[in-house]
């Protein structure tokens, strides 16, 4: 397996980490309810088919990845540094 | 004058060569890494008198991260621009150069390592074997950065990657 | 037999090897197969379940029966294909599978008990009692039903593995190969060409057709010249995986005598960006009654042996076909002078005219000879027949070698006109077939897909190419009629390696079995080292047939990698010793070792375990030395193991503040606090000290064994919640080396080695000192529960004054204390490690909940405080002490005294132990629950592993100086 890190290119599957899904970057505001905090921590779909979830450029960069890719092909579809989206500021 | 002596990561060793490929301790010498803060990537570029491109070298500057270098000598003052930190002592320094080179690291290394792929002033933040590294091409070989604790592994596995390639010509 | 002038052996290189330990003799080129035919060894093997004698059958990787053993130096290669093993000087192999010897097998007794030993026989006789599973049917199994053995030692030849890299990974050279890469390569493409056999190919060195050598020379002569192509020999592709990765694994020394540092194999990961399988096709069997003599081979084998090899299978040769393909054979075989006894076709309506005589509507439906064919018999369009014949050559036609297409798990579809099932575009991505593998058998056909495929995939790859001329080669047509299994009252072997037959299938059908998944488990078939290339096809056709559906409909079943059989030591090349677990060595580590002092593993890391004294016996004694030394003079610890994170910016506070669950920002510059770092679960992920450096720089500290998670965790943090702060960390855990200087006489110590005196230097404080010339950063930190110091330098220093602190350490009565010690006193001060904090545990289960702030937002804070992880019912920590001196050991379970030992009543468990000699007891950390609240009370502490059972008293976690007097002194 292959990833593409943004930063590095194109790169064999033992320089990442996978960490699981992208629920993990929608952190809930303090004092959220604790069903959103379930909702991050636990409650995953686990689709067969398209996914997206983190992966870090370990053995790499250090940067964290946001991959989206399909479960049942295995095609990765796009990968995007997580550090680069909208929004990511606490 | 400091009265402790210091020591490289693989003082005294002697240098190793194989079907006309050495492998040796380099050494780097100061080794600053520069980290831009948010936004301030124009004006580091502009102290440092430009920046590389990703996975590549730009004279004494070696891409190492996301808006980040290693400063091979000395740093301008970059306070309030970059995190500033001496990395002197942490890396080793191994330099492999001559015509089995890319072959011996691409048993070590998951890249690309012919002249053709991985020219002259490409770097690679990369894992030989199990251990990060920072690979550097040069004129006639490779610059390995490696964690200093981790030196005579990394010196181990290469040399053993290079005994089979020599072993393999021998045997026809 | 050998016969002059054939064959692409060099006679003028002689090879003597042994088989069974007898010395033969064949020549450079030849494969063990091919020497034992020349020197008329017929006769190679035993089959796996029935011991039948078994031969030749294949001229390739896919052979069934002629598996050997290979004994090389330390090694014995079990199972080796003797199709594949190349002769070399030296060799030594031996026939397994048999006792006491091949020809005379005991254990040959399982044939006549065949009709016991049937499809589902173990299923069925092995059932009860279930006791004697394990102790006596499994080794009875194990010792009757095998193949070859293994050396028990463990295997220390080397191996090797590597990457490789192109643009278009052609797999096979035969004429679709050759062809797709001579395209490629005038295209200018990075072209590797992978070939499993010693030499390039593929069928054209075995046909002697109208292309023949001179063509695949001269393509060869082509390819080699141009750099931008690699030929890459004795090389199978083994398996297709994501991202056009491609296995491979390469014969490097197998077909040599063993040499120093020469890897016997080489585990390839090819990367392409496209590729063309051009794996050509395989000789179907056919299955009639006592099939499997020695002396039944493949007619395509035959054509190998004589033209590839010089050598003739037989005197007097007989050939059972139901195509036109096979007739090739034993026309090549006249033309050498062999004799030819018949051609007994099949199909009623095939030509007759050939130089021998043809039978048509023929069938041999039983042979003779017991280690090797003597006669055959059957019946043909003028009845019945028995032929003198001591080589029976089969063909029941080809089946494309489809399998690395459908290493992703897609199907091939099935060619009703060919008989076969073929690939289909996007099985792989990125993978072309091409040839015989995509079923176009002619040579012709196969030179024209190539260069088709060829121009495909460099257009895929945004490059044009065009396609070559190509050379005249023979187009005649494919005509076949299916003949899977000739109807019999006897054995007919499908699979030969696993002894499957015809009539196994069929029971498996009649006992329910019908689907090709249950029948294969259910039969073993293809379950063997060859993995059923001989087999699969016919063996799901004889299904077919027996259940009334059609070939299609009833379907294959999954191919799976690999292709060919990988030794674990090839997989694993680069994993043994350091290339498994680097080893990552202190600059203290030869000072350490020069005293004696033997090494521990810390994840990576070589630590010191104690340093021995003369006359101590025992770590214990030197231990207990080092502990009361640190507790009443000063000793010296390599600490610089810790993670050490230096952290810079103007947001380096705020980040702290939320990594942390406590607060940094208030923390003033040149002072130390400790922090508590939880996972967003809430659950504690690691803890340190963090010295505020300067205004907006800060350096953490790590545990050793989190180091590498805890920067993953704060790159995380930084990248996916507040990229846009102004702060940025990096590791310096290498850049300095540190040491613990601790106990009442380390001040004493460090003003006698210092540039500067640390008179007022209190707890919890940091600064920059100079250390004979060299800067240094000293903290005011305590591990041990002494008065602590820990100094760190550039590493490069680090050996030099660790030598120093060693050597005035001494001169004050101290000295330096390892690993063993370091515990001790950590347990004795209640200070805890991963042994504690193992990832189950909240910081209210140790007594931090006050260090959650509750004025600012931390990761983890919200999990931390949801029901469940705090209140009574937790496991919190604790101290034990046993009431009378008796070890205790660390992992033992806690239970109330009168409750009965047994999981429900389970009170917690034990984490860390020790003897501590100072307070002349041993000592132990626990979870308890409830614990806080039962200080005093007495549990019964029992450990099964340890056979004990004791009765302990719970306390504080913290044994020693609890008010930290010592520490602040």
């Amino acid at each position: 397996m292959r990833l593409t890190c943004p930063l590095c290119g194109t790169r064999d599957r033992r320089e990442f980490y996978y960490s699981g899904s992208e629920d993990y970057l929608n952190r809930p505001a303090e004092g959220a309810p604790i069903e959103a905090w379930d909702d991050m921590l636990h409650l995953r779909t686990n689709p067969a088919g398209v996914t997206k979830d983190l992966w870090y450029h370990e053995t790499g960069c250090g940067s964290w990845l946001l991959v989206t890719r399909n479960t049942v092909t295995h095609a990765v579809l796009a990968t995007e540094l997580v550090a680069a989206r909208k929004g990511g500021a606490a | 004058m400091p009265n402790l002596i210091a020591k490289s990561a693989l003082f005294a060793r002697t240098p190793l060569t194989l079907s006309g490929t050495t492998l040796a301790e380099a050494q780097v010498g100061q080794t600053t890494s520069v980290a831009a803060f948010a936004g301030k990537l124009p004006e580091v570029t502009a102290a440092l008198g430009g920046f590389p491109a990703p996975n590549t070298v730009l004279g004494n500057l070696i891409w190492t991260g996301p808006e980040q270098v290693f400063v091979l000598g000395q740093t301008p003052d970059l306070t309030g621009l970059a995190a500033v930190t001496d990395q002197s002592g942490g890396w080793a320094a191994l330099r492999l150069s001559g015509p089995m080179a890319a072959d011996t690291l691409m048993r070590l290394y998951p890249l690309d390592l012919r002249a053709s792929h991985f020219p002259k002033n490409t770097c690679a933040r990369a894992p030989l074997g199990h251990m990060q590294s920072i690979l550097i091409a040069e004129e006639a070989g490779f610059l390995i950065l490696i964690f200093r604790s981790m030196a005579r592994t990394a010196w181990h596995e290469i040399e053993t990657a290079l005994q089979a390639l020599t072993a393999r010509a021998a045997a026809i | 037999m050998r016969i002059a002038a054939k064959g692409l052996i060099d006679r003028t290189k002689p090879v003597t090897f042994t088989f069974d330990g007898k010395s033969y003799s064949g020549f450079r080129g030849d494969t063990l197969a091919s020497a034992l035919m020349a020197n008329g060894v017929r006769l190679v093997g035993r089959s796996f379940k029935y011991h039948r004698p078994r031969g030749i059958l294949t001229a390739g990787p896919e052979e069934p029966n002629a598996m050997v053993e290979v004994l090389d130096g330390a090694s014995q290669s079990p199972n080796t294909r003797a199709t594949v093993q190349e002769i070399y000087d030296g060799l030594a192999a031996q026939s397994q599978n048999r006792w006491p010897s091949l020809r005379y097998d005991l254990l040959s007794v399982n044939d006549l008990a065949a009709p016991f030993l049937s499809a589902g026989f173990y299923y069925k006789t092995f059932m009860w009692p279930r006791a004697f599973w394990e102790g006596i049917y499994e080794p009875l199994i194990r010792r009757a039903a095998g193949l070859g053995r293994l050396k028990p030692q463990n295997e220390t030849a080397s191996y090797e593995k590597a990457f490789a890299f192109c643009d278009l990974l052609v797999i096979g050279s035969g004429p679709a190969g050759l062809m797709a890469a001579l395209t490629a390569a005038r295209a200018g493409a990075d072209v590797i060409l992978a070939e499993q056999d010693s030499v390039m190919g593929g069928r054209l060195l075995s046909d002697d057709g109208t292309l023949g050598m001179p063509w695949v020379d001269a393509t060869l002569a082509e390819l080699r010249a141009l750099p931008n192509v690699r030929l890459m020999a004795r090389t199978t592709v083994v398996g297709a995986y994501d991202q056009g990765t491609y296995a491979a694994l390469e014969r490097v020394g197998l077909h040599l005598p063993a040499a120093p540092h020469l890897p016997r194999e080489c585990f390839w990961r090819i990367v392409a960006g496209q590729s063309i399988l051009a794996t050509g096709a395989l000789e179907r069997p056919i299955a009639f009654d006592n099939n499997d003599r020695p002396g039944i081979m493949l007619a395509s084998a035959a054509l190998t042996y004589l033209n590839r090899f010089g050598v003739v299978p037989g005197q007097k040769v007989t050939l059972f076909a139901n195509n036109d393909h096979a007739r090739q054979a034993v026309r090549q075989l006249m033309a050498a002078g062999v004799q030819v006894a018949a051609i007994l076709d099949s199909r009623a309506d095939a030509s007759t005219v050939e130089d021998c005589p043809v039978y048509l509507s023929a069938a041999v439906t039983d042979t003779q000879g017991r280690h090797g064919l003597t006669e055959i018999s059957g019946t043909h369009a003028d009845g019945a027949f028995k032929i003198d014949t001591d080589c029976l050559l089969m063909s029941g036609g080809w089946n494309p070698l489809v399998n690395i297409a459908c290493h992703q798990n897609a199907r091939p579809i099935w060619r009703e006109d060919i008989a076969a099932f073929v690939p289909h575009s996007g099985m792989v991505p990125g993978l072309t077939a091409a040839g015989a593998a995509n079923g176009a058998f002619s040579t012709h056909a196969a030179l024209r897909e190539g260069a088709d495929a060829a121009v495909a995939a460099l257009t895929d790859l945004g490059r044009t190419a065009t396609a070559p001329d190509l050379p005249q080669a023979e187009d005649a047509p494919y005509r076949l009629q299916p003949l899977w299994a000739v109807p019999g009252k006897g054995r007919a072997w499908l699979d030969f390696a696993n002894d499957v037959t015809v009539k196994d299938v069929k029971l498996a059908a009649q006992e329910g079995y019908t689907s090709v998944e249950h029948m294969k488990r259910y039969t073993t078939q293809g379950m063997a080292p060859d993995q059923g290339k001989n087999s699969n096809v016919s063996a799901l056709a004889v299904l077919a047939d027996a259940t009334g559906r059609g070939i299609a409909e009833t379907g294959t079943t999954t191919f799976r990698a690999p292709f060919t059989p990988v030794s674990i030591g090839a997989m694993g090349a680069g994993g043994q010793g350091a290339g498994f677990a680097p080893q990552r060595y202190m600059t203290s580590d030869q000072a350490s070792r020069d005293r004696g002092a033997p090494m521990i593993e810390a994840g990576l890391w070589y630590r010191p375990s104690y340093f021995p004294k003369p006359g101590e016996t025992t770590w214990r004694q030197s231990c207990d030395r080092e502990v009361l030394m640190v507790r009443s003079a000063v000793g010296v610890a390599d600490v610089s193991t810790l993670g050490k994170i230096d952290i810079q910016g103007p947001d380096a506070a705020r980040f702290l503040d939320f990594v942390y669950t406590n607060t940094f920002s208030t923390l003033p510059v040149g002072r130390v606090r400790y922090g508590l770092m939880l996972r967003e679960d809430g659950f504690v992920l690691d803890d340190g000290t963090t010295a505020r450096l300067g205004d907006t720089h800060y350096l953490m500290t790590t545990t050793t064994a989190a180091a590498g998670q805890v920067m993953r965790h704060l790159d995380f943090v930084h990248q996916a919640y507040c990229a846009d702060w102004q702060v940025r960390f990096i590791s310096v855990t290498e850049s300095w080396a540190q040491f613990a200087v601790a106990g009442p006489m380390a001040k004493m110590l460090l003003n006698a080695l210092l540039d500067q005196r640390i008179d007022d230097f209190p707890f919890m404080t940091y600064g920059e000192v100079s250390v004979e010339g060299v800067k240094a950063r000293l903290f005011r930190i305590s591990f041990s529960g002494e008065e602590g110091y820990e100094i760190a330098v550039p590493t490069a220093y680090g050996e030099a004054l660790f030598r120093d602190l060693l050597a005035k350490a001494e001169t004050l009565g101290g000295g330096a204390y390892g690993m063993e010690a370091l515990n001790v006193m950590r347990i004795e001060k209640g200070f805890i490690t991963h042994a504690e904090i193992h990832g189950r545990i909240t910081a209210f289960d140790i007594g931090m909940a006050k260090m959650v702030a509750s004025k600012k937002d931390c990761i983890g804070k919200a999990a931390s405080q949801r029901p469940g992880l705090m209140g009574p019912d937790r496991e919190q920590l604790v101290g034990l002490r046993p009431v009378t001196k008796t070890e205790i050991g660390a992992g033992a379970h806690l239970f109330n005294l009168g409750d009965k030992v047994e999981r429900v009543n389970d009170q917690g468990y034990v984490t860390s132990v020790c003897w501590s000699p100072t307070m002349e007891s041993y000592l132990g950390l626990a979870f308890l629950k409830d614990g806080r609240a039962r200080h005093g009370q007495r549990v019964r502490l029992v450990d099964h592993m340890r056979k004990t059972d004791v009765l302990c008293e719970v306390t504080d976690p913290v044994f020693l100086d609890p008010e930290g007097a010592k520490l602040r002194a």
